[in-house]
C-alpha cells in the first residue's frame, strides 16, 4: 500500500521534470544559455588542467603582450598578457571558479534567508508582516549596489563580505515573492484541509505551502545569479570587491584601467567574459520562467 | 483616490525612520575613530580630543546622539564634511544637478530608442525585427556597464577621436554656475563659443551608457505590453471598423501599452542611481555618485550619512510619485488597494 504510494508520487515527480524539459526545449535561446553554462561549469572544474598558465605567474619579457591576431601577438599568450606580464586567458578561466561561486553563495543566502522571512510575514501576517516588510522596505529605499558599497566598507573589502552584502541588498525580492505566494495559497482549500487535520504550523509552512510556491522563486533564483555576478563584478571593478591578484574578473578590469587606450585587450576580455555569462544566464531564467510560470510568460 | 494617497504615506513614514536610522548607525559602524581621522597625520593631544568629542557629540550616550541627528535633519542640517569643511547639504545640491543633467538625457535616449523599438518588435513578432531588438535588448539588459564605458571610450575616444575621455566640459572653457546644468548654462548664460557643443560632446558616451539598461528594460516591456494590448477585443474591433494601422498601433493600442510602460520607466530612478555611481565613476563625472564612492573612501563620515539619507528620500519620494500616478491612470489598481 505504501509502495503504491511512493510509486505513484515518482512518477509525478518524474513526469513534472519531463514535462518542464518539453517546455523549457522550445526555448532555443534557453538552450544555448543552459550549454553555455554548463561549459563555464567545467571549465570553471577544470581551470588548472585547461589553463595554459599559472593566473598569477608573472612573466617579465611578456608586459601588455597583444593577442595572437593581433601584431606582436604570440600562441604563447592567446588572449595577451596584462601590465604585469600575467596571462588574461588564465586568468578568465581561473575567474569563472569566482563568479559562478559569487553566483551560487549569494543566491543560496538570499534564497534561504528570503524564503524563511517570507514564509513568517505571509504565515502570521500581523506586527511579524509589518516589521519584516517595513525592513524590506528600507532595504529597497537605497540604491543596491550603493547599499551593497556601503556596507561592504563595513565589513571590510573582501570577496566573502561583498557576497553578503550582495546577498543582504537582493533579499527583499524573494521575501516579497513569497510571502505574496504564501498569502494566496493559505486561502486555498488543500491548506485549510490540511489546518483542519490539525497539521503544525511549521510543517504547514515548510512542506504544505512552501512547494507550491516555488516556481516564481526559481525564476527570481536564475535572474539574482546574472545580478549578484554583475555586482561582484561591479564591486571587484570599484576596488572593494575581490582584492588583487585574485583573478576575479572585475578586479581585472579595475586593474586595467589606466591601460584602456594603449592596450585596451586587458580591459576587453574580462568584460567580455562577464557578459556572455551573464546573457546566457539571463538566457536561460527567461527559459525558466516560460516554462514554469504561465501566469508571466512574455508571449 | 485620497485613501491610497494617505495609506502610501502612511507606509512612507516608518520607511522613512528606518532610512534614518540606517544611514545613522551604519556610520557608527564604519571602522575607524572619526576624529582621528579628521586630525590627520598631526594626531591630536587628549584635551582636544576630548574638547572634539564634545563639540561632535560623540560623548553622549548613541541614542541621544541619534535624535540630535533627527533634529538637525528636521532643520536642514546634515553636518558638515571632513574633507572639504563645507555643509553636507551645500554639497549635494551643487553636485546634484550634474547627476540630473545625466539621468534625464541617459532617459530621454533611453525613451527615445527603447519604445519605437518595442513597438517594431510587436508589431512584426517573430520576424527578424522582433529577434534582433529582443536579442539586442537582452545584452543590453545583461551589460556591465563598468565595462560599457570603457570599451565605448576605446572606440569613440581612442580609435575615431570623436569624444572626450571624461569630464563635464572641455578645459578651455570656464562656465560659471548658474542653474548646474552644464547644458542650460552653456546655452543660456555664457557667450563663449562651442561651450555648448563641448557640454553636448562630453555628455554623448555617459548617456549611452547610464542609458543601456534602461533602454533594454523599456524596449522589453514596450514590446510584450504591446503583444498584450493588441490581443483585446478593441484593438480587433478598430481593425474590423478598417482603421489604418497607423491609427490602430499608434492611438489605440499605444496609449493602453503606455501604462505599465510609464510605472517602468518612473521605478528606473534607482536602477539610474545605482548606474550613476559607476558610470560617473568610469567618466570622472563630478556628480552624486562619484562623491559618495569618493567619501566612502576617504570615509568622509557626514557625506556617507547624508548622502545615503537624501538619496533614499529621493528615490521614496519618486516611487510615490509614480505609484500614485498608477493609480490615477489605472482604477483597478485604486479599488483593490
Amino acid at each position: 500500500m505504501s509502495d503504491a504510494s511512493i510509486d505513484v508520487k515518482a512518477e509525478t515527480r518524474l513526469d513534472l521534470l519531463v514535462n518542464f524539459w518539453k517546455h523549457f526545449r522550445t526555448n532555443k535561446g534557453a538552450v544555448i544559455g543552459l550549454y553555455f553554462f554548463i561549459g563555464l561549469i567545467l571549465v570553471a572544474v577544470f581551470a588548472p588542467l585547461i589553463a595554459p598558465h599559472s593566473p598569477i605567474e608573472q612573466y617579465r619579457d611578456a608586459f601588455k603582450a597583444p593577442p595572437v591576431w593581433m601584431e606582436g601577438g604570440s600562441w604563447k599568450f592567446i588572449l595577451g598578457t596584462d601590465a604585469v606580464g600575467r596571462d588574461i586567458l588564465s586568468r578568465i578561466i581561473f575567474g569563472s571558479r569566482y563568479s559562478l561561486f559569487v553566483g551560487v553563495v549569494v543566491v543560496s543566502i538570499a534564497l534561504s534567508v528570503g524564503i524563511f522571512l517570507g514564509l513568517l510575514a505571509g504565515t502570521f501576517r500581523g506586527w511579524v508582516d509589518t516589521i519584516i516588510m517595513r525592513i524590506m522596505d528600507v532595504i529597497l529605499a537605497f540604491p543596491s549596489l550603493l547599499l551593497a558599497l556601503v556596507l561592504v566598507a563595513i565589513l571590510g573589502p573582501t570577496l566573502v563580505n561583498a557576497m553578503i552584502a550582495i546577498a543582504i541588498v537582493q533579499q527583499p525580492y524573494y521575501v516579497r515573492l513569497t510571502r505574496a505566494s504564501v498569502i494566496s495559497e493559505m486561502s486555498r482549500e488543500y491548506v485549510m484541509a490540511a489546518r483542519v487535520s490539525g497539521v503544525r504550523t511549521p510543517r504547514l509552512m515548510f512542506k504544505t505551502v512552501l512547494p507550491n510556491c516555488m516556481a516564481p522563486l526559481i525564476v527570481q533564483a536564475a535572474l539574482s545569479f546574472s545580478t549578484a555576478i554583475l555586482d561582484a563584478a561591479a564591486l571587484g571593478f570599484l576596488g572593494v570587491g575581490a582584492q588583487p591578484p585574485t583573478p576575479e574578473w572585475g578586479t581585472m578590469l579595475a586593474e586595467s584601467r589606466e591601460f584602456i587606450l594603449n592596450a585596451p585587450w586587458i580591459m576587453a576580455f574580462p568584460g567580455f567574459a562577464i557578459l556572455i555569462t551573464v546573457v546566457a544566464i539571463n538566457l536561460i531564467g527567461d527559459g525558466l520562467r516560460d516554462a514554469l510560470d504561465p501566469k508571466l510568460k512574455r508571449s | 483616490m485620497l485613501r491610497l494617497i494617505l495609506k502610501k504615506l502612511g507606509l512612507l513614514i516608518p520607511t522613512f525612520i528606518g532610512v534614518t536610522l540606517t544611514s545613522f548607525f551604519f556610520i557608527r559602524l564604519l571602522p575607524g575613530d572619526p576624529i582621528l581621522l579628521l586630525a590627520g597625520e598631526r594626531g591630536v593631544s587628549p584635551e582636544r580630543y576630548a574638547e572634539l568629542q564634545a563639540k561632535f557629540g560623540y560623548d553622549q550616550p548613541i541614542f541621544m546622539q541619534y535624535l540630535d541627528f533627527l533634529a538637525k535633519l528636521f532643520q536642514g542640517d546634515l553636518g558638515v564634511s571632513f574633507s572639504t569643511k563645507q555643509p553636507v547639504v551645500q554639497e549635494f545640491f551643487t553636485l546634484f544637478p550634474a547627476t540630473v543633467e545625466l539621468a534625464v538625457c541617459a532617459i530621454v535616449f533611453a525613451v527615445l530608442f527603447g519604445l519605437p523599438a518595442g513597438i517594431f518588435a510587436a508589431i512584426r513578432r517573430g520576424k527578424t525585427v522582433d529577434h534582433t531588438v529582443m536579442t539586442t535588448a537582452l545584452v543590453g539588459y545583461s551589460m556591465p556597464i563598468f565595462w560599457w564605458g570603457p570599451a565605448l571610450i576605446i572606440i569613440f575616444s581612442g580609435f575615431l577621436g570623436w569624444t572626450p575621455v571624461s569630464g563635464r566640459i572641455s578645459n578651455m572653457f570656464w562656465i560659471e554656475s548658474t542653474t548646474g546644468f552644464m547644458l542650460i548654462d552653456t546655452l543660456f548664460y555664457s557667450d563663449e563659443p562651442g561651450a555648448f557643443m563641448s557640454a553636448v560632446m562630453h555628455l554623448i558616451l555617459p548617456t549611452i551608457v547610464l542609458g543601456t539598461i534602461p533602454l533594454a528594460v523599456i524596449a522589453r516591456q514596450t514590446r510584450s505590453a504591446m503583444l498584450e494590448v493588441l490581443d483585446e477585443d478593441y484593438v480587433r474591433t478598430a481593425r474590423a471598423k478598417g482603421l489604418s494601422s497607423f491609427r490602430i498601433i499608434g492611438i489605440h493600442a499605444l496609449r493602453n501599452a503606455l501604462i505599465p510602460v510609464v510605472t517602468v520607466i518612473g521605478l528606473q530612478i534607482g536602477v539610474l542611481f545605482a548606474g550613476a555611481i559607476l558610470t560617473e565613476t568610469v567618466f570622472s563625472w563630478p556628480g552624486i555618485g562619484k562623491w559618495m564612492v569618493d567619501s566612502i573612501f576617504r570615509r568622509d563620515y557626514p557625506v556617507v550619512q547624508g548622502g545615503l539619507l537624501m538619496i533614499a528620500a529621493i528615490i521614496m519620494v519618486v516611487n510615490l510619485i509614480v505609484d500614485l500616478t498608477y493609480g490615477l491612470v489605472n482604477p483597478k489598481i485604486r479599488h483593490t488597494e
